[in-house]
């Protein structure tokens, strides 16, 4: 094997490309060429780094550097790599180069844990035998060597893992229904299409981990008693596609995947779907309609997917950050993985956190860390300095929690006591400054333009509020609209047929509780 | 079938483990509101009107399509459960034109009933409708965009009823809405003008194209003599029409009324229907003894044969090539007919009361003129035909009955039974029976035929040939038998194949709403009209036998052929 004294890791997904890496790639493979270090100095493309721009991690030293330039490379390349002297100018604050070096399933100093990003930003994901130096494939050797699938259903449900798409169900109860239920066919589905704004947790698995969510999704396979898996993935995902087909191909070449895996009885194949845009093809039984080739519509459950899904079939769908934490729970046990989080909200959770902040990007917490811990510890407060008025948290159709409520623990259980839910893990911190009628707007015009329209509730309700919240902004509501807004929400809550339409209305309702006098401000005056 | 113990509204019940709670909290007496759901189609639970509280679940469901079980506690009549409804209903209609009074569906409109029963004395939301207008370029089907409430009862009915997909719904949230598949005009796609569209719409978003002005003003033209025929299912479904409950038989009232509009002769289908009968009967043993192409399949259901021309080509030689009782009448009316009557030929016109609105398209497929005219000049509907009896302030429930004029209007029982799944077999059977053997047929009534079945089959004893039939309606049940045929795997006879649900009973033109139990009253009718007549095989039909001796000379002769058979064409399913 060949030796480099220096790994560059590059981000290169596409908001990364958007800033420019790949004009950054070329001066830098230019500037290698020119000092002549080619063959010390190896770069490694990979997925999001989770920071903004164009952002690098070099290793061995682990360091962070984040905006970079064309401008800048001939400078990094003259004082880190040639000089062994880190440009401070261009690096990344000090508590995010700590998480990254780290690298490591410990506690880090501002409280976040990595075991879903484990790999992400720290192995090359088109390289299978980075996958495997890390422990890859064992779980999945381990559980057809040693483990019968009923063994292997109870592991997970004894870890008490929950889903990581929103709903929160307990991923071991649900691969039980599918195992409990006779069929000659069964389905995996891995739901790899991450719709919600500002999210890309998902992404950013797929790009740095990929070979840990197919390793997952044959346990799986395995546990439940199915031969064929599709991964579906946003249209958008241009590179985790392109990362999860080489991984599928690589992972063949190994027998990871195909016939008698680890020259067991057990064979497993996995395509590749690609979602076409639609936001509620997150709802796992649109996305198997959309799977089928018809319109992405949410199905009647009963029955559910584990017992008649995909083509009819009994069919698990699971989010990507659930299957990646699959492998580390069958390598290190039930308990480890209790141990990560709070009662009854095992592990740890990805957030994508963003807004007016100083640290923005993903970061991985055991579950049970309040919300004021990542405002303050890792997000680092506003990045205006103005005071933060609110978070948005688990998506548009998440919950709005005011400054005043910031200590509530950002576990399932004590969300769901709250009625709130963790939802696809984006927290949005936003400022004083921004108006309340001028951001539910924006929340309304998206759920206006991604309900699918199958139910009355959601297709009209939907387009309803964002009318309202229009007037409002416009401060020519009417005192009325406000109530008839409330009744419509509690209506699309009890009343929508899929979860898009029943949460669409949480920050609104939230709104309303927290804020509804500055939304009053959006009447005009003597209007009733 | 197993019961299981339910609570509704906090009082027990037993009901079979297999019913929706719309059906349990049906036989508890209890109404619920529905809208998308039909009962002829898979329910879709989406319009959210009969939502209710079911104990530990977190969010309403949709009685329609939520199944009972053993201990489950529904609630059906809380505040919120109300609120929710009406909220729904409410949403619904301030999408929809608010002007009733001058729609097709006034008086007639599910949307409408339940704003009435809702009580919805106030609509909070701003009145918004598609830019859409209106579409008619079919000339047989009109769909009002506008008023369509996004209920998908018309897309589920084309797919799942008749496997046609001639409508889709296009785009998202507020937006979707239903069109032509592929966003094409109706007439440029698969669609067969069945109608079954029409009698599931809750609204008046799809409606037959009204022609009755037409008539009307054809009826006024002193120079025309308007001849009207009445097909077979129309005498047991006008009256549900006028406001009588399903399946009131009302054959003489329906001639009297016709009368009294100002028809100058009333004739009926039904005299056709018995000379399809010798024609087809003729062509069946034709292909028995020459060995011609079988199975010979029915072709007296003009959606059916547009839908065979599409995705069935490859089986026109096994379909009859008579065409069908309509269109067998309109050109016997303006030839033999007018002969008899000595009226000139072009100033007739020939109506025709049809449950159905794909005959509204046959008459006009440009083959349809051998009488040297346009053999049939207009169709109209059971429902077009209520409305200009009620115009004419004509009393259908007093008025007196009577008799159809001779010689088109003289029939047999054997051609009344046409109006049903089954009746074009059981007609048929009972006129080759006698012709093959010789023999009187002992027992008519073969109930093996009959009934609401989507696929009967059935084998015959005539003389030696055990003669094996088959009997579809609705068109994906024709399908079945239909892949059947083309994979080689069918050794049947005969089979009649009717385009809609249980027969022409169940056709596009008939009373709304449709259910299997009217259907069911329609077709007990028809039944029961055929045991009333004198007459009940085609080939005791005096009136046929006159008109074999004057002017048809013989079955499959030179002139039957020329007037009575037609060709079918090929059409691209992939449009």
């Amino acid at each position: 094997m060949k030796f480099y004294r220096s790994h560059i890791i590059l981000g290169m997904d596409t908001p990364s490309l958007l800033a420019g890496a790949k004009g950054v790639r070329d001066t830098l493979e230019k500037q290698l060429k020119e000092k002549n270090i080619v063959n010390e100095i190896r770069i490694v493309e990979t997925g999001s780094l989770g920071y903004n721009g164009v952002s690098m991690i070099i290793y061995p030293e682990g360091i962070i550097y984040t905006g970079i330039k064309p401008e800048d490379i001939k400078e990094l390349v003259e004082e880190h790599l040639i000089k062994g002297r880190p440009v401070k100018r261009l690096m990344a604050i000090e508590s995010s180069q700590k998480d990254i070096c780290a690298g490591k399933q410990e506690k880090l100093l501002d409280g976040q844990v990595r075991i879903v990003l484990k790999n992400a930003g720290s192995i090359d994901p088109e390289n299978i035998i980075e996958y495997i130096a890390k422990d890859g494939y064992m779980a999945l050797g381990k559980v057809l060597n040693e483990n019968t699938p009923k063994e292997v259903i109870d592991i997970v449900k004894n870890s008490e893992l929950k889903g990581r798409g929103g709903a929160a169900f307990p991923t071991g109860k649900k691969w039980e229904f599918t195992y409990n239920t006779e069929s000659s066919q069964k389905y995996v589905i891995c739901n790899a299409d991450e719709g919600e704004p500002g999210t890309f947790k998902d992404r950013l698995i797929m790009e740095g981990d990929p070979h840990a969510v197919i390793e997952a999704m044959a346990i799986c396979a395995y546990a439940i008693g199915a031969n064929k898996g599709y991964i579906y993935v946003r249209g958008e995902y241009k590179l985790s596609i392109d990362r999860i087909k080489k991984a599928i191909k690589d992972a063949e070449e190994h027998n990871f995947l195909g016939e008698n895996i680890f020259d067991s009885d057990f064979s497993f194949n996995i395509e590749v779907c690609l979602g076409g845009g639609a936001y509620v093809c997150g709802e796992e039984t649109a996305l198997i309609e959309s799977i089928e080739g018809k319109r992405g519509e949410p199905r009647l459950k009963p029955p559910y997917p584990p017992v008649c899904g995909l083509f009819g079939k009994p069919t698990i769908v699971n989010n990507v950050e659930t299957l990646a934490n699959i492998p580390q729970i069958i390598l290190n046990g039930s308990d480890w993985f209790k141990k990560l989080g709070v009662k009854g909200s095992a592990g740890t959770k990805v957030f994508t956190i963003l807004g007016d902040i100083n640290e923005k990007g993903l970061i991985e917490v055991p579950m049970g860390i309040s919300l004021k811990e990542v405002f303050e510890n890792i997000a680092k407060g506003t990045r205006s300095g103005k005071k933060v008025k609110f978070a948005h948290i688990g998506g548009s159709s998440g919950n709005i929690v005011p400054f005043n409520n910031f200590d509530i623990k950002l576990d399932l259980n004590t969300l769901a006591s709250s009625d709130l839910t963790h939802g696809s893990g984006v927290i949005l911190f936003v400022s004083e400054d921004i108006h309340i009628n001028d951001y539910l707007k924006s929340v309304a015009k998206f759920f206006k333009h991604e309900s699918c329209g199958k139910c009355t509730p959601c297709r009209e309700g939907t387009f309803r509020i964002y009318q309202f919240m229009e007037k409002l902004n416009k401060k020519e509501g009417k005192k009325s609209d406000i109530s008839k807004m409330k009744d419509l929400c509690k209506v699309m809550k009890n009343a929508s047929f899929c979860g898009l339409g029943q949460a669409a209305v949480n920050p609104f309702l939230d709104a309303m509780t927290h804020f509804e006098k500055e939304m009053m401000e959006g009447v005009k005056e003597g209007k009733k | 079938m197993k019961n299981i113990n339910i609570t509704i509204d906090g009082k027990e019940y037993q009901v079979p483990e297999n019913y929706t709670i719309l059906e349990a909290c049906k036989q508890a007496g209890i109404e619920i509101p529905v809208l998308c759901y039909h009962p002829d189609l898979r329910p879709e639970g989406s319009c959210r009107l009969c939502v209710v509280e079911i104990e530990g679940m977190r969010t309403f469901q949709p009685s329609c399509a939520y199944p009972v079980n053993e201990g489950m506690k529904v609630k059906t009549n809380t505040k919120e459960v109300r609120d929710a409804r009406k909220m729904a209903l409410e949403l619904i209609l301030s999408r929809h034109p608010q002007d009733c009074l001058v729609c097709e569906r006034n008086n007639s409109c599910e949307l409408q009933k339940l704003a009435a029963e809702f009580n919805m004395t106030d609509i909070y939301f701003s009145n918004e409708l598609p830019a859409f207008k209106t579409e008619d370029e079919s000339g047989v089907i009109v769909r009002e965009h506008q008023k369509c409430i996004n209920c998908g009862r018309c897309v589920r009915a084309c797919q799942e009823v008749q496997s046609v997909n001639a409508l889709e719904f296009f785009n998202r949230g507020y937006e979707k809405l239903v069109l032509p598949t592929g966003n094409k005009k109706l007439h440029e796609t698969t669609c067969t003008y069945c109608g079954q569209c029409i009698t599931v719409c809750p609204t008046g978003a799809l409606h037959e194209r009204d022609e009755t002005d037409m008539v009307w003003n054809w009826i006024e033209d002193p120079n025309i003599h308007v001849v009207v025929q009445t097909a077979p299912a129309i005498r047991v479904s006008i009256g549900e029409e006028m406001g009588m409950e399903p399946g009131y038989l009302s054959t003489e009232k329906l001639v009297g009324s016709l009368r009294k509009l100002g028809f100058d002769k009333v004739f009926d289908t039904d005299f056709a229907a018995d000379l399809t009968i010798i024609e087809e009967g003729h062509e069946l043993l034709h292909r028995l003894k020459n060995n011609g192409t079988l199975p010979m399949i029915t072709s007296c259901s003009p959606g059916w044969i547009k839908f065979m021309e599409t995705f069935y080509s490859d089986l026109i030689p096994n379909v009859s090539s008579c065409k069908s009782p309509q269109q067998m009448f309109g050109a016997l009316a303006k030839t033999y007919y007018v002969e008899k009557a000595q009226i000139d030929a072009s100033k007739v016109k020939v109506v025709s009361i049809m449950p159905c609105t794909a005959k509204k398209y046959e008459c006009n497929r440009p083959e349809m003129k051998d009488s040297g005219y346009q053999d049939v000049d207009v169709v109209l509907t059971t429902r077009e035909l209520a409305k200009m009896i009620k115009i004419a302030g004509i009393n259908f429930a007093e008025i007196k009955g009577e008799k159809y004029d001779a010689p088109l209007g003289i029939s047999t029982g054997a051609a009344a039974i046409f109006g049903a799944s089954g009746g074009v077999m059981e007609a048929a059977l009972r006129t080759v029976y006698e012709v093959v053997t010789n023999t009187e047929l002992e027992n008519i009534d073969l109930k093996m035929v009959r009934g609401m079945e989507g696929v009967k089959e059935a084998t015959v004893a005539v003389g030696n040939l055990d003669v094996k039939v088959a009997i579809t309606n609705g068109l994906s049940n024709a399908r079945k038998i239909l892949d059947k045929i083309r994979a080689g795997e069918a050794d049947y006879h005969f089979i009649e194949i009717m385009c809609c649900p249980g027969g022409c009973i169940g056709g596009g033109g008939q009373p709304r709403p449709t259910s299997p139990d009217k259907r069911k009253a329609r077709m007990d009718a028809i039944y029961c009209e055929d045991c009333n007549m004198e007459l009940r095989k085609s080939h005791k039909n005096p009136a046929i036998d006159t008109l074999y001796k004057e002017f048809l000379k013989e079955p499959l002769g030179e002139k039957s052929h020329h007037l009575l058979h037609t060709k079918y064409t090929k059409r691209d399913s992939n449009v």
